[in-house]
């Protein structure tokens, strides 16, 4: 098992044509993702070719799910743009839309969540502006890099990409059930807690690291969330410590406002939740490493 | 990107929302015409985008024409909670009987916007979100539906605002919306809203802030920004396309994605509470691709910082392969050096993940004098941070 994306699904590629999408199908592909098909209206009923592998390209989501029977498609395309592959992704009610593009205005992210809402939440979206998530060797929807680790009993969810790889690579001989990067934008689909719900359903995993930022409550929804659901231990590193207030920090979401949304805050949120909560990404892993032992 | 008073009032007005005539100037001798066309008397508010000015002294009212550029003159150049004054906005005076609250911003934890609305206005709507939450209604408002004239209208009675101002608050929020959407706010705020003596409602003072990430279809937006405040370093990092936010520390920072470094900025403010306190000079993130013209944009951003004493370069190569990166930091040292610019700064570099291996080998075998190489991320901020302190 993992969560959300297991070896069964079958994988679209939205903005398959462009540059970012080739070059990231074809380490999809090649990280033994089932990619089934790409979307392009107008490159539809061609095909591309993947170092031998020819991947065909569909008109809309709908008809790439009627021929392929997908269930999870990858967002590629540009911020302009990503408001109607979403939408469209919502239409053909697939299951599961992970949305990597960054710099989405933030009204086309809350137009297209609320949409969402009104159709009756049948798609589960991840980001935007999020690496994707990986269930090592099964499937990977994404840019996560797949070599850094193998298969395991470690859930991760993360704001972060580079911070996914970073404590992928600490806890490399460990391995991971699922890593999801929900990414850094203010507005997005999937949260930590949702993550944390599957993580704590999921037979496959023992341990939960979950990564936080400055910005938002998301992690203090999360502290509360895990004190009354999660009986899984759940270990914790939360980045910006040192960020001032009033600046945007890489991340659109990433913003001290205020008194609100400070690292110190989510820290001690977290703590009082039980969630051990390290001061670095390698005692982070330590704790994790720990913490598994029993 | 939070705009000036008067960048709001322009906008306010472009979309329909009752505001007072008004001007901005930045020399006391301007004030005296503009009180002219202005009937005489005027209301001289400092341009500052920090909350308090008032009570700082920032708005003072001028009886005429010559009390204005003397009024003017007390203000410009004010400092207000550290903000330079360097413009004042001239407005009409106005008459008020009642002061409220309207806006609409972005609401993180619900994924939705949210309308809030106050007969409490014109003080700080935390404070009164704080000590009387009552008085403050907060309505979610769906961003495809938006808001209706029902929507307004729920908002208007929620807030309990009087019955023979509701057509003219109907009337507000529904422009407000529109200047909400049409300029991809973050927020848009009145404060305050005012009734006037002879029953018209007026937005008196607002707040807007927007959202950068739209700016590829707000082409107006780019004249907003007020480039003469921005640090200096921040605006060559800018011009650079680069990712940068100026710090007050003496390490300088280079990493790739935000998380990372983010946490890089944390680890060397922890490493540097054994080596006399440094802390990090600059958040600064390339991005996954980290060709050497990046980095080297990067370093030449970062060594013109007179602040900084060292380097801290953190990678983890994730797509981007540190063999790639390892080159595009030899390249950037002999760029660097081949436009004449002095590098005297150690570079203290880790690199893991993706050819790792690779990488560190480029980077021993170039021996560059400045250049050190550590393993872990931990270790290298700590040796950034000593390297910076010993200087």
């Amino acid at each position: 098992m993992a969560i959300f994306l297991t070896k069964e699904s079958k994988v679209i590629v939205q903005g398959m044509t462009g540059s970012e999408g080739q070059k990231h199908t074809k380490r999809m592909l090649a990280s033994g993702t089932n990619i089934v098909g790409g979307v392009n209206p107008r490159k539809a009923g061609t095909k591309v070719d993947f170092d031998g592998t020819e991947v065909p390209v569909f008109g809309s989501v709908a008809e790439a799910m009627e021929a392929t029977g997908a269930d999870v498609t990858v967002i590629f395309v540009p911020p302009k743009f990503a408001k109607g592959a979403v939408i469209e992704a919502i239409d053909a009610e697939i299951g599961l839309a992970v949305v990597i593009t960054e710099g989405i205005a933030v009204h086309d992210t809350a137009a297209f969540w609320a949409y969402a809402g009104s159709k009756g939440n049948k798609t589960r979206i991840i980001g935007p502006n999020c690496p994707g998530l990986i269930s090592p060797g099964q499937s990977n929807a994404g840019i996560i890099p797949a070599d850094i680790t193998n298969s395991g009993r470690i859930g991760l969810v993360s704001k972060s990409g580079t911070l996914t790889y970073q404590m992928m690579y600490e806890l490399r001989d460990l391995g991971f059930s699922s890593a999801v990067g929900i990414g850094g934008d203010p507005v997005i689909g999937t949260t930590h807690i949702d993550a944390l719900a599957a993580f704590e359903a999921d037979p496959d995993t023992d341990l939960i690291v979950m990564i936080g930022e400055i910005g938002g409550d998301a992690e203090e929804r999360a502290a509360d969330y895990i004190k009354a659901n999660v009986t899984k231990p759940v270990v914790g590193y939360v980045a910006g410590f040192t960020a001032p207030e009033g600046k945007t920090m890489g991340h659109a979401g990433a913003i001290v406002s205020g008194s609100s949304g400070t690292a110190q805050a989510k820290k001690e949120a977290l703590e009082a939740a039980g969630v051990k909560v390290g001061k670095t990404p390698s005692e982070t892993a330590r704790l994790a490493r720990a913490a598994l032992k029993g | 990107m939070d705009l000036f008073e008067y960048q709001a009032r322009d906008l306010f007005a472009k979309h329909g929302v009752p505001v007072l005539a008004g001007e901005v100037i930045d020399t006391p001798e301007a004030a005296r015409e503009v009180t002219e066309r202005l009937g005489g008397r005027a209301v001289v508010k400092a341009q500052v985008k920090v909350g308090g000015r008032g009570k700082a002294g920032g708005v003072k009212l001028a009886s005429d024409p010559a009390d204005a550029v003397e009024k003017a003159g007390q203000i410009l150049g004010m400092d207000i909670k550290g903000h330079t004054v360097h413009k004042v906005m001239l407005a009409q005076t106005a008459d008020i009987a009642e002061e409220y609250y309207v806006s609409y911003l972005l609401d993180r934890t619900n994924r939705t916007f949210l309308a809030m609305a106050s007969v409490e206005g014109g003080m700080d709507i935390e404070e009164v979100a704080a000590t009387k939450p009552e008085a403050l209604a907060k309505i979610p408002v769906d961003a495809n539906d938006g808001v209706t004239p029902e929507k307004a209208r729920e908002i208007v009675e929620a807030a309990k605002f009087p019955a023979e101002l509701h057509d003219q608050i109907s009337e507000v929020l529904q422009t407000l919306w529109k200047t909400f959407i049409a300029e991809d706010a973050l927020l848009v705020e009145v404060n305050p809203l005012v009734k006037t003596g002879d029953g018209k409602v007026l937005a008196l003072d607002g707040k807007v802030s927007l959202d950068a990430n739209a700016d590829f279809r707000q082409p107006e937006h780019d004249a907003l920004e007020d480039k003469s405040a921005a640090d200096p370093l921040e605006a060559l990092a800018k011009a650079k396309g680069l990712n940068y936010v100026k710090l007050d520390g003496e390490v300088g920072i280079i990493g790739n994605g935000a998380g990372l470094v983010m946490s890089t900025l944390d680890v060397v403010a922890y490493a540097g509470e054994a080596h006399g306190n440094v802390k990090p000079a600059n958040f600064l993130d390339i991005g996954g691709g980290a060709s050497a013209e990046v980095m080297a944009n990067g370093l030449e951003v970062i060594l013109g910082d007179a602040d900084v004493k060292s380097v801290f370069v953190n990678v983890f190569g994730g797509i981007t392969a540190c063999d790639a990166v390892a080159n595009g930091i030899v390249q950037a040292l002999e760029l660097l050096k081949s436009k004449g610019e002095e590098v005297n700064k150690p570079l203290v570099v880790r690199l893991d993940g993706n050819n790792a291996e690779l990488g560190r080998k480029i980077l021993t075998d170039a021996n560059h004098p400045l250049v050190q190489q550590v393993d872990t991320m931990d270790g290298a901020a700590d040796r950034a941070a000593e390297l910076a302190a010993a200087k």
